[in-house]
């Protein structure tokens, strides 16, 4: 599905992640965890294609193709999904508008018809229940005076209705509080499936214990430190992660 | 400028598509403005004596008056005596019967616009008088109309058939005596429509006039006047565009509106005059006063312009609430690009007694454009229980453009409410990002953005018109679905 090899990324002239090496197969669901300022979010961003990141050395291979070449549009038609630490607001657009727009684009990208009046109102209705938001989101104007909970849910109903092949989420337990946590949760593990894997951006380990994770990195100073299974994350929560950056720093 | 704020420019510098060139014989009169080309022009159109003597009041007083400078727009001063102030295309002395009759190139010109005149293929459901640089050259469904007793004609054709109402009504929202450019139209004006309502009629269908300015070195001085008796109601579509030329060239328009108790005017405007090009040479200086007196009670008139032409655009359509109860709406959308310059707004005058007025003003600047909103809300001492709710928002492409936001607020009667809101944005990276994250082009997103900001806008508009105007700002139907 995704193969990054000794990914180096600057921002300006400051590397940020200095050689990444990463192997995801299809169906699996990795967490990356590490402290602040480590290289989560710059990883997230850079597979997803935004801006202002600049790649000195490395590659990373989705499906076969140079992800990085591609533009992020491209990326998301291929079935690569970012949900965002952070939704932006986009007043005067409604929810429903945004996806049709965005299924559509990916349909089209597949040469596919545009998915017909009826049936997507009918799809997304169903997905609205999965999520157990209120019909009433898709006529509000995208993320515009959601609650952080709200956002977050609406990022996965994006998810839901896009059905990318490669979901990552940046950050999506920040700010949520446990019963919004749960429902997030549910939402994504409803979508796991044997082709379509995950990448988990995180601080906390809280996530993991509803999305359980089969492989846990561990990302210090923009390197991955420690691999291990989904024991790993439980240890960090124990030990915290001075003692895998203080480990790195005597290697 | 970042790779995509570079992008966002590209994708709002669209191509001027209406900018052809229609090649006809005409019949244009020397540049130049004196007693005696207002004396030709009255005669050429074979007006009555008042209207002569209305033209040379208005043209005497002009002379005395100088250009305002009060507008946050610049530009070199206009040579007045360089400009043709008639022309049009050559055709039979008494002027077409039939459409048979109107040049096929002219027909032509109308259907590349989309706006097709003849017969079979007329769009559905609204009258359109066509108005050619200075004269009309043809109104459809006037028949039909006529069986309603709606007068919809050109003006110069009410002058001679409906001189009474003329009389009675021309000049008496803007006076001769308004301001440079009001006072330099009813000098000059050369064509426009002429719309009259009967009591307790319902106009059957959409009004609509369609300004092509064709000829070099002419200006188009239009005047259009509707009046809407007791108790009926009109809406009324406005169109315009220009070819392509390094010059500038002026469009001095006066529009009055009058409507009598209990009436209804909506008014709506798609602006698409030439513009100019990416280093602002050339376009249209669209100096325009649109003015509608809601002389009876609970008379309602409502003005809605999306204005994405000309090089610099000066107009504030504006209502008087004269009749008690009376409401006055303007909702615009004014996007500026490259070097384009506007300066618009609207008044509100409240006079009558429990009058109401909103104002939903969306600027949207681009490029080294600047985008002004300029707003007088004036509650006079009379009006007891006025209210006016105003909103401004501008948003900001780039990062070399300008959003200016001028509310004038005169209040004399303690019992008005005024509210004044206003904000200012940027289609952020991040927005783009994101809808790009979810599979839409740069473009569409953009669009998408756009056309969100302005939603409140378009849904005032007819639908006929709600769908040029997105199309003009180079975007997908938003609310297509639910």
């Amino acid at each position: 599905m995704l193969s990054i090899k000794n990914l180096h990324v600057s921002v300006g002239d400051k590397p940020i992640l200095k050689g990444i090496n990463l192997e995801i197969k299809p169906g699996e669901i990795h967490a990356i965890m590490g402290p602040n300022g480590s290289g989560k979010s710059t990883l997230s961003h850079i597979l997803s294609g935004k801006s202002g990141y600049t790649v000195t050395e490395g590659s990373a291979t989705y499906q076969g193709k140079d992800l990085l070449e591609m533009p992020p549009e491209i990326r998301a038609r291929e079935g690569v999904f970012l949900a965002f630490q952070y939704p932006v607001e986009i007043p005067g657009v409604s929810n429903v508008y945004l996806l049709k727009a965005a299924l559509n684009s990916i349909r089209k990208h597949h040469g596919q018809s545009e998915v017909d009046a009826m049936d997507f109102l009918t799809l997304v209705k169903g997905k609205v229940r999965l999520l157990e938001m209120d019909e009433k989101f898709l006529y509000r104007a995208v993320n515009e005076g959601f609650s952080g909970g709200e956002k977050k849910r609406n990022e996965i109903l994006q998810m839901a209705i896009l059905e990318p092949k490669l979901c990552i989420l940046d950050e999506t337990d920040s700010g949520l509080d446990i019963d919004a946590l749960k429902i997030v949760s549910e939402g994504v593990n409803s979508l796991r499936s044997p082709d379509r894997s995950f990448v988990m951006v995180t601080h906390y380990q809280r996530l993991l214990d509803y999305i359980k994770p089969d492989f846990v990195h561990v990302l210090a100073n923009g390197q991955i430190v420690k691999s291990g299974g989904a024991e790993l994350a439980l240890e960090l929560e124990e030990k915290g992660y001075s003692w895998l950056e203080d480990a790195e720093a005597s290697a | 400028m970042s790779a995509s704020t570079q992008e966002i420019n590209n994708l709002i510098n669209q191509e001027y598509k209406q900018g052809f060139v229609t090649e006809l014989e005409t019949n244009t009169f020397l540049p130049g403005l004196d007693e005696e080309v207002i004396h030709k022009l009255s005669k050429i159109k074979n007006e009555p004596e008042f209207m002569l003597e209305y033209r040379l009041k208005a043209f005497r007083h002009w002379q005395t008056m100088k250009s305002p400078e009060w507008a946050f727009v610049n530009f070199d001063p206009i040579d007045y005596q360089s400009i043709s102030y008639y022309s049009a295309p050559k055709r039979k002395e008494d002027g077409p019967k039939s459409l048979d009759e109107i040049d096929p190139q002219i027909l032509e010109a109308y259907k590349k616009l989309g706006i097709p005149l003849d017969e079979q293929e007329r769009l559905a459901g609204v009258a359109v008088d066509a108005v050619f640089d200075s004269v009309s050259v043809a109104t459809t469904f006037k028949g039909k109309l006529k069986d309603a007793g709606v007068i919809f004609c050109p003006i110069s054709e009410a002058l001679r058939e409906h001189p009474e109402l003329i009389k009675e009504y021309l000049g008496s929202v803007v006076p001769i005596t308004d301001n440079y450019f009001a006072a330099l139209n009813a000098a000059v004006f050369t064509d426009g429509s002429f719309v009259y309502i009967p009591k307790g009629v319902r106009c059957p269908m959409e009004l609509s006039t369609y300004f092509r300015i064709n000829a070099a070195n002419t200006g188009q001085f239009e005047r259009t006047l509707i009046i809407a008796d007791e108790g009926s109601h009109v809406s009324y579509l406005e169109g315009c565009t220009a070819p392509m030329r390094d010059e500038n060239q002026l469009h001095a328009a006066v529009v009055e509106l009058v409507a009598m108790k209990d009436a209804v005017i909506k008014y709506s405007t798609v602006q698409n005059w030439y513009p100019g090009d990416k280093n602002g040479l050339g376009g249209i200086y669209n100096f325009v006063t649109k003015r509608a007196d809601c002389r009876g009670e609970n008379s309602k008139v409502s003005w809605t312009q999306v204005e994405t032409g000309s090089a610099i655009t000066w107009k504030y359509p504006s209502c008087v609430l004269t009749g008690d109860n009376s409401v006055g709406e303007f909702y615009s959308v004014a996007l500026t690009n490259n070097y384009q310059q506007a300066d618009t707004g609207t008044k509100m005058i409240h006079i009558g007694k429990n009058t109401r007025s909103t104002i939903v003003s969306k600027g949207i600047s681009a490029g080294k454009a600047q985008n002004t909103y300029r707003g007088l809300v004036k509650v006079l001492k009379s009006a007891e229980n006025a209210r006016n709710y105003t909103q401004c928002d501008s948003l900001l492409v780039g990062d070399q453009c300008g959003a200016h936001t001028f509310p004038y607020i005169e209040v004399k009667q303690p019992s008005a409410q005024v509210e004044h809101e206003a904000t200012t944005s940027k289609i952020s990276e991040d927005q783009l990002f994101f809808c790009q994250q979810r599979g839409l082009s740069a473009e569409d997103a953009v669009s998408m953005i756009v056309n969100g900001f302005c939603k409140e806008v378009f849904k005032e508009l007819p639908m006929e018109f709600a769908v040029e105007a997105q199309a003009l700002l180079g975007l997908s139907l938003e609310g297509s679905v639910g």
